[in-house]
């Protein structure tokens, strides 16, 4: 906020702005959202259903995105698997969001031996690259949805402990923290109705951050194949069983990918174009 | 060196081995949390009950999980890896040629990476808001934005199947001659590449542009030196400790984009192997090669810290 010394200058409303860019990235990922909850309405052809004689086949009017390995439709696989690419990673990410900014929040507020541990430990689960992470608990529980969701969950939990963290000790320095202390307030409440409220912004920015993170990983795993099982496909498992139509330069095996790109990309610049006062509101 | 400093720098390196400890409990208890007998899936349905039992007491399995822990954690540091269920070779043997080959493909990436994202990120902070920056910063955001696969397989589009330069998925194993070994390593080198030279260049980037922010650079262009001469004389001196700290960060990303490298072109690293193990549900290679590359990741980012601590000078 350094660089924020002329707010009176401005207009009403001041930092509650929504540039250009802001407002495409928000209506790529509002698209992808109802595209998630409405894939059946939307779809063109039968997911499952095999359309065409041809396989790998080109862009045409009947099937805009081309055709897969087997002959199907390939905008209405990709149209379904934004259910799987959205809705495990958004699980997966509030899962993994609401137990590290919580306990971050308390180990901020507690201090003493119960941070201490809690910071080492998650730290040092926070060194383990997340994908190798994936590979072993895969390996060793087998993949389904809700492993899935869990693992995911697992793995981005550390560094949203230690953002929120972060962010809940400067708050918890201050003099309303410490009368509401003396006021003999629980955990719950401190954290909640102190500590929340003020670091609020940050945290929905970290939220989104952590959700293009995890939309990465959800799709590395699948395109090794490790992530969600056939005849199910995210948009990672779908590059994945086109990944053959690649010598022939199939629609097929890019569109997926584009799918993916957009949606990251859309959440990464709506995050980076957010108002200024939902983005830095931090005590 | 003074003794803080010490102590700062012994106090990481105890953090590393914790680390390492905790990160050996989670990789082992992850491989044990499925019910099911070792002993019976290895010796088959025919196998008599004589047989299992006596497999499983040689194999410790009758103990209870920590002490096979520790059994194992005992292995490990002894440079005991046990034995593949696969194919019962010893795993030391299995995991030995498909290091090699990954340390050489890491090797190759970070010769070629390194020195274009040092330049890429020291120029565009350098010509800092002009066009030349912009679409260095937008590419860079792309890149990271986008996984690991989608950059390979676009390379493999671009370069094999429209432009025909390179072979395209599998690698042939034999190599005749230099042109054909640049040919081999062409396109996951370049993938790689891509992936980590994005991260290096945005924290290049980041350290030269605060170097310059500093009084003693606009001290320098106040008495009229030339824009070359205060990067070179007086920013990137001072920025030299995040940059080699950048670097190592950077190479740790190497890490998540072998994994998928080394799948898509069918490179013969460890890797690979650990991905056809995951899908064989070979527990002890997967123990041993995660191992591996947790050891590797957190030497990388302890070597980046200790850069880091050392470069800083108020601390010395």
């Amino acid at each position: 906020m350094a660089i924020d010394v002329s707010p009176t200058f401005k207009p009403r409303l001041p930092g509650y702005r929504f540039n250009l860019t802001g407002w495409a990235s928000l209506a790529v990922v509002v698209a992808w959202a109802a595209v998630a909850i409405l894939a059946p309405y939307l779809t063109p052809h039968g997911v499952g259903d095999i359309v065409d004689l041809d396989y790998f086949g080109p862009m045409s009017a009947e099937f805009p995105l081309g055709t897969d390995y087997l002959g199907r439709d390939m905008l209405s696989r990709i149209l379904f698997g934004a259910r799987y690419t959205v809705g495990i990673s958004l699980a997966a990410t509030l899962i993994a969001c609401t137990t590290g900014v919580t306990l971050g929040m308390a180990a901020a507020v507690s201090g003493g031996w119960f941070d201490a541990a809690l910071s080492r430990f998650l730290d040092a689960l926070n060194s383990i690259p997340s994908k190798l992470f994936g590979l072993v608990v895969v390996a060793g529980v087998g993949s389904s949805i809700p492993v899935l969701i869990l693992t995911l969950a697992i793995i981005y939990t550390p560094g949203s402990y230690r953002f929120a963290r972060a962010l809940a000790v400067n708050v918890n320095t201050m003099d309303f923290v410490t009368v509401a202390r003396i006021r003999g307030e629980r955990l719950g409440y401190l954290i909640g109705s102190e500590i929340l409220p003020n670091i609020i912004g940050p945290v929905f920015a970290d939220v989104g951050i952590r959700f293009v993170f995890i939309v990465l990983l959800l799709s590395g795993l699948s395109f090794l194949g490790l992530g969600v099982q056939p005849p199910e496909a995210d948009w990672g498992a779908l590059v994945r069983e086109n990944i053959g139509g690649l010598p022939f330069g199939a629609p097929a095996v890019m569109a997926p990918s584009f799918a993916i790109a957009s949606l990251t990309i859309a959440v990464n610049l709506l995050i980076d174009n957010l108002p200024q006062k939902i983005r830095d509101r931090s005590a | 060196m003074n003794t803080h400093l010490l102590s700062l720098l012994g106090g990481r390196l105890l953090v590393a081995l914790f680390t390492l400890f905790v990160v050996s409990f989670v990789v082992f208890g992850a491989t044990q949390i499925l019910p099911g007998d070792v002993a019976e899936v290895l010796l088959g349905q025919a196998a008599t009950p004589e047989a299992v039992a006596g497999l499983r007491s040689a194999m410790h399995l009758d103990d209870p999980a920590i002490l096979r822990f520790f059994y194992w954690l005992g292995g490990l540091a002894t440079g005991d890896l046990g034995t593949s269920y696969a194919n019962n070779m010893p795993i030391a043997q299995l995991i030995g040629g498909r290091l090699k080959s990954s340390l050489q493909l890491a090797a190759a990436t970070a010769l070629f990476s390194v020195p274009i994202a040092l330049a890429l990120g020291i120029t565009s902070a350098m010509l800092r808001g002009t066009l030349y920056d912009r679409a260095v910063t937008t590419a860079t955001i792309t890149v990271i934005s986008v996984p690991e696969f989608m950059v390979a397989t676009a390379g493999v589009l671009i370069f094999a199947v429209w432009l025909k330069w390179l072979p395209s998925l599998s690698i042939a194993r034999n190599v005749d001659s230099f042109g054909e070994l640049i040919r081999i390593y062409a396109m996951p080198v370049f993938t790689l590449s891509f992936v980590i030279s994005a991260q290096m260049i945005r924290m290049t980037r980041a350290a030269v542009v605060e170097a310059l922010n500093t009084p003693y650079v606009e001290m320098a262009r106040l008495k009229g030196a030339s824009r070359t001469r205060i990067v070179l004389r007086h920013a990137l001196p001072n920025a030299l400790g995040p940059i080699v700290n950048a670097v190592a960060l950077s190479l740790s990303y190497l890490l998540g984009g072998v994994i998928i490298v080394e799948t898509i072109f069918n490179y013969p690293g460890i890797a690979k192997l650990m991905v056809d193990a995951v899908s064989t549900r070979d527990l002890p290679l997967i123990q041993s090669c995660a191992m591996i590359f947790c050891f590797v990741y957190l030497l990388l980012i302890t070597t980046a810290d200790i850069i880091a601590i050392l470069s800083n000078p108020k601390l010395r």
